[in-house]
């Protein structure tokens, strides 16, 4: 959503909710001046206040080090103490303060498909800040100069952005590498003294972001060594933050578990929760699409909206992941976090502002306000693939996968229909669906309308017409689709759907921020709207336990070949109301 | 990339081509955002056409390139219509002969997209008050790029007499890495700046507008002196505690300095046409910074 969103030369009004959400147009989000003064949390406000601190003070080392890194803490604050920033200058990007960020799993598949091409593609946009600097950490007795490689080969490999030698050069000069086990005392020690010694040589002020880019269950582990190191606690003026992935979590329970962890550790607002779906382009759309038009709010609620249908779409099976997915299943793995984040997208009431806490605060009132079906037996479905035909592969079953047990009983299928119980949205349901092994890789959200009330047409001649929509095509393919109703050239009054396509575009997007990009910037920055709060987590599993405690008492999910879409109790769900799923 | 040509044709000819060709293709017209229209000579087409339809892939554009030819011969348009799979937009060259080269906007004027921006781009040469002319007025972003002129420096420094909100140039656009750095380096605090110096090659439009900026934010005056080039080499601000540099001598990887920090690289390339371009077109309000600059500029140099 850079141009097409905004084509005419709007007013710094019509442009604002564009900039809270879009990437690029994102240069100028925190700039304006009452987001600078009314955010300002940060233990170290007031050092904004007086605009060159440094000259009037002792200039012992210890306070000139302090101030530089109070400054560098919160962007907000830099801009107001520095005269370069003016609100109106669009063009500069919001670049994070200098600081080091500490990458835990540096081996795993995430790192190297996405975070280390991230990071190369963030420099090389140029929002890296200088002396930026980054930290490996792995069990392998590598050197410095090995994890260069590792993640040169990985940005070769899977980065967006061409390969430049000036940017590649800048990014190895803060390259570092600590070995060690995570129950290794000295080697967190050991991690401790090389930031001690990269705020020295690259004056990164003190300012970690550590990305725990490893299982969940070495999350307990590494926060207590964050801890025994003092690595966790920020000095004045400096910030630390912690980057934790999905899973967040398995229920309620354990969810709440992790989150002791981390917070007896680290306080809520540095703890940043990747859902990597709230980074992307699309998504962030969706926020754009409903508050900076005036053409679908109007009926986006109970008048108009017959269902909406959220679609997770994966052709791909479990792949290696059996030891993380059985036991789990497709509902803890996608429901839980992206499609009822997409859903509280969709349902909420507009936010006061885009920053973190007005839209968080907008979306947990959609999650408080969904209600389950009364019978959970006809109100949800699931399913796990049997073996068949994916494309023209012959594949396997999920219990043939290699590492599941012949008698599990997770589903690789899940189908919930929800309602939300408020005025805009009382008796409209949500059906959520996500599986793996189906027709092809799609995500999307459906907003189906209801028939026009009334028709003066004759019956055959709109005998095909099917219902308004209006789609939001997430990936692949991204862009939105409205269909309506047309008539079909010739001398017959004949009534069929066709559709209006806005498409992002293969090509129109290829320089666009992917989304491991914008949610590390943000993290850098310490820019918190993207990331769903522990709150959300919470609300999330409350809706899903329930449902997990049914399906665990119903046995082994109805099987659905591989290559088709899910089992026909999901098409039964839907033949109840009345409705089916869109054929995708 | 299917193209097309017509030969002594007309405004209305060639739309009905494209979308001749559009329907061919099976490409219902997608989502074009802007017409961008360039106008240049034979000269200099060449690199403007790859240039815009590089930057149509992050925004589809129908690119309109105007090439005047000889005023002296008859009058008469000829059209080359470009559809690629590669590209999304549309690019037609349309050259002009005759007493036509005087009436460009009224072949440009019936071909624009409908209620989407216009942008005039002038790579080469450009009309002293770019919004006075006659493509330049069907447009609400005009840009020029000062380097094309024989004197850049003084075209650089004329530009606010003729300027208008929407007026823009690439020696600005070429600024923002370093804009972007130098503002980065300020986010520590560093204290008051004393004076200043920046130092770019001979002619460079872009080191005195850098100066210009850096002077009307910083309250005090900014020298420029020659360098060696190539381009912009440096930067160095006199705070309070101490030099504050940033300087670049192979156009790519720059070395930021601040008392008592280490050295700092950080790669400053010079940056493609077509990267400029897409910046551009990335915003298209008026651009009151650079406004201010211009000011800056003229009051001063
Ligand atoms: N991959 C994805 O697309 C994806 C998507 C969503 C969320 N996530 C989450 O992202 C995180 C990382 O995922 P991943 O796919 O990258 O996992 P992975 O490929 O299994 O990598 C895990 C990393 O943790 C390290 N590790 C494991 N046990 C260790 C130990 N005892 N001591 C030291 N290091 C140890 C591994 O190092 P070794 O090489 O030494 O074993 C490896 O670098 C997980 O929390 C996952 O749930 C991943």
């Amino acid at each position: 959503m850079t141009s097409p969103a905004q084509p005419e030369p709007s007013g710094p009004e019509a442009a604002a909710p564009d900039e809270a959400a879009g990437p690029t147009a994102a240069t100028g989000a925190d700039t304006s001046p009452t987001a600078a003064a009314g955010a300002d949390t940060s233990p170290s406000a007031g050092t904004g206040a007086d605009l060159y601190p440094a000259a009037t003070r002792p200039s012992d080392e210890a306070a000139v080090v302090a101030a530089q890194a109070a400054t560098a803490a919160t962007t907000r604050e830099a801009l107001t103490a520095n005269p370069l920033r003016d609100p109106r200058d669009k063009r500069l990007p919001r670049v994070a303060g200098p600081c080091v960020l500490v990458l835990f799993g540096v081996t795993g598949d995430l790192a190297k498909r996405k975070l280390l091409p991230a990071i190369y593609d963030l420099g090389n946009r140029g929002l890296l800040p200088p002396g930026f600097s980054l930290v490996g950490f792995a069990r392998r007795d590598w050197a410095a100069q090995d994890f260069a490689q590792v993640t040169h080969d990985a940005i070769k490999e899977n980065a967006r952005t061409p390969f430049r030698e000036e940017v590649w050069k800048q990014l190895r000069e803060g390259i570092h590498f600590v070995p060690g086990e995570f129950h290794d005392d000295g080697a967190f020690d050991a991690l401790a003294m090389a930031l001690k010694e990269i705020d020295e040589t690259r004056g990164t002020g003190g300012n970690y972001a550590f990305y725990l880019s490893v299982p969940p269950k070495f999350f307990p582990l590494v926060v207590q060594q964050l801890k025994r190191t003092g690595l966790a606690n920020a000095p004045h003026g400096a910030w630390r933050r912690v980057v934790i992935e999905k899973p967040f979590g398995h229920d309620l329970a354990s969810a709440q578990e992790l989150n002791e962890i981390t917070s007896a550790v680290f306080p809520e607002s540095s703890v940043f929760r990747i859902d990597h779906y709230l980074g992307k382009e699309t998504v962030q759309n969706i926020m754009a699409l409903r508050f900076a038009n005036n053409l679908f709010e109007p009926i986006w609620n109970r008048s108009y909206v017959d269902h909406v249908q959220i679609t997770m779409a994966e052709d791909i099976g479990i792949g290696g992941r059996a030891g993380y997915y059985d036991g789990i299943g497709a509902a803890r793995d996608v429901i839980q976090n992206h499609l009822l984040q997409l859903l509280a997208l969709v349902g909420m009431e507009d936010p006061t502002s885009f920053d973190a806490d007005a839209l968080r605060r907008e979306k947990e009132k959609v999650l408080k306000a969904v209600r389950l079906p009364q019978d959970l037996s006809l109100g949800t479905a699931r399913g796990a693939y049997t073996a068949g035909w994916q494309g023209g592969e012959p594949v396997v079953g999920y219990l043939e996968e290699e590492g599941i047990p012949a008698d599990s009983i997770t589903e690789t299928y899940a189908a919930i229909k929800l309602e939300i119980a408020n005025r805009r949205w009382a008796g409209v349901p949500f059906y959520l669906r996500t599986g793996k092994r189906l027709g092809r890789r799609v995500t999307e959200v459906a907003v189906v309308f209801q028939r026009a009330p009334h028709l003066p047409f004759s019956k055959t001649d709109t005998e095909i017409l099917g219902q308004n929509a209006l789609v939001i095509r997430v990936q692949p393919d991204e862009g939105i689709t409205v269909r309506f109703g047309s008539k079909v050239p010739g001398t017959a009054m004949e009534v069929r759907d066709v559709s209006m396509d806005f498409a992002y575009g293969e090509s129109f997007m290829e320089s666009s921020p992917e989304a491991y990009e914008r949610l590390l910037l943000d993290v850098l920055i310490g820019d918190p709207p993207l990331f769903p709060h522990q709150r959300e987590v919470e609300l999330s599993w409350r809706i899903l336990d329930p449902i997990e405690e049914f399906w665990a008492t119903q046995g082994q999910p109805e099987g659905y070949p591989a290559g088709t879409w899910g089992p026909p109790s999901a098409d039964a769900m839907m033949a109840r109301d009345g409705r089916v799923w869109r054929r995708l | 990339m299917t193209s097309f040509m017509l030969s002594g044709t007309n405004a209305s000819k060639i739309s009905s081509h494209l979308t001749h060709l559009r329907h061919q293709m099976g490409a219902p017209a997608i989502g074009m955002v802007l017409t961008l229209v360039v106008v240049c000579d034979e000269s200099n087409q060449y690199d403007a056409t790859r240039a815009a339809t590089d930057a149509a892939r992050e925004h589809p554009s129908r690119i309109l390139v105007v090439i005047n030819r000889d005023p002296e011969e008859a009058n008469r348009l000829d059209a080359e219509l470009r559809i690629g799979e590669s590209t999304p937009g549309e690019v037609v060259l349309l050259r002009l002969y005759g007493e036509l080269t005087r009436h460009a906007d009224s072949v440009v004027s019936p071909l624009l997209l409908p209620d989407t921006p216009v942008v005039a781009w002038w790579p080469g040469p450009c009309p002293e008050v770019p919004s006075k002319d006659p493509i330049g007025q069907l447009a609400q972003r005009r840009i020029t790029d000062a380097r094309a002129d024989t004197d850049s420096v003084a075209a650089i420094v004329g530009r606010s007499r003729g300027y208008v909100a929407g007026d823009t140039d690439m020696a600005w656009t070429r600024l923002t890495p370093w804009r972007s750095l130098l503002a980065a380096a300020f986010d520590q605090p560093v204290g008051r700046v004393g004076g200043g110096l920046v130092e770019a090659a001979a002619g460079n439009a872009s080191g005195p507008l850098l100066a210009a900026w850096l002077s009307r934010r910083v309250g005090v005056p900014i020298g420029v002196a020659e360098s060696g080039g190539p381009g912009l080499t440096a930067v160095r601000l006199n705070t309070d505690e101490g030099e504050v540099s940033v300087t670049r001598t192979d156009a790519r990887l720059a070395t930021l300095r601040r008392p008592g920090q280490p050295d700092r690289h950080v790669a400053l390339a010079r940056r493609h046409t077509s990267e400029l371009l897409a910046e551009e077109l990335r915003r298209l309000d008026p651009d009151e910074i650079y406004a201010e600059a211009l000011q800056q500029l003229a009051a001063t140099g």
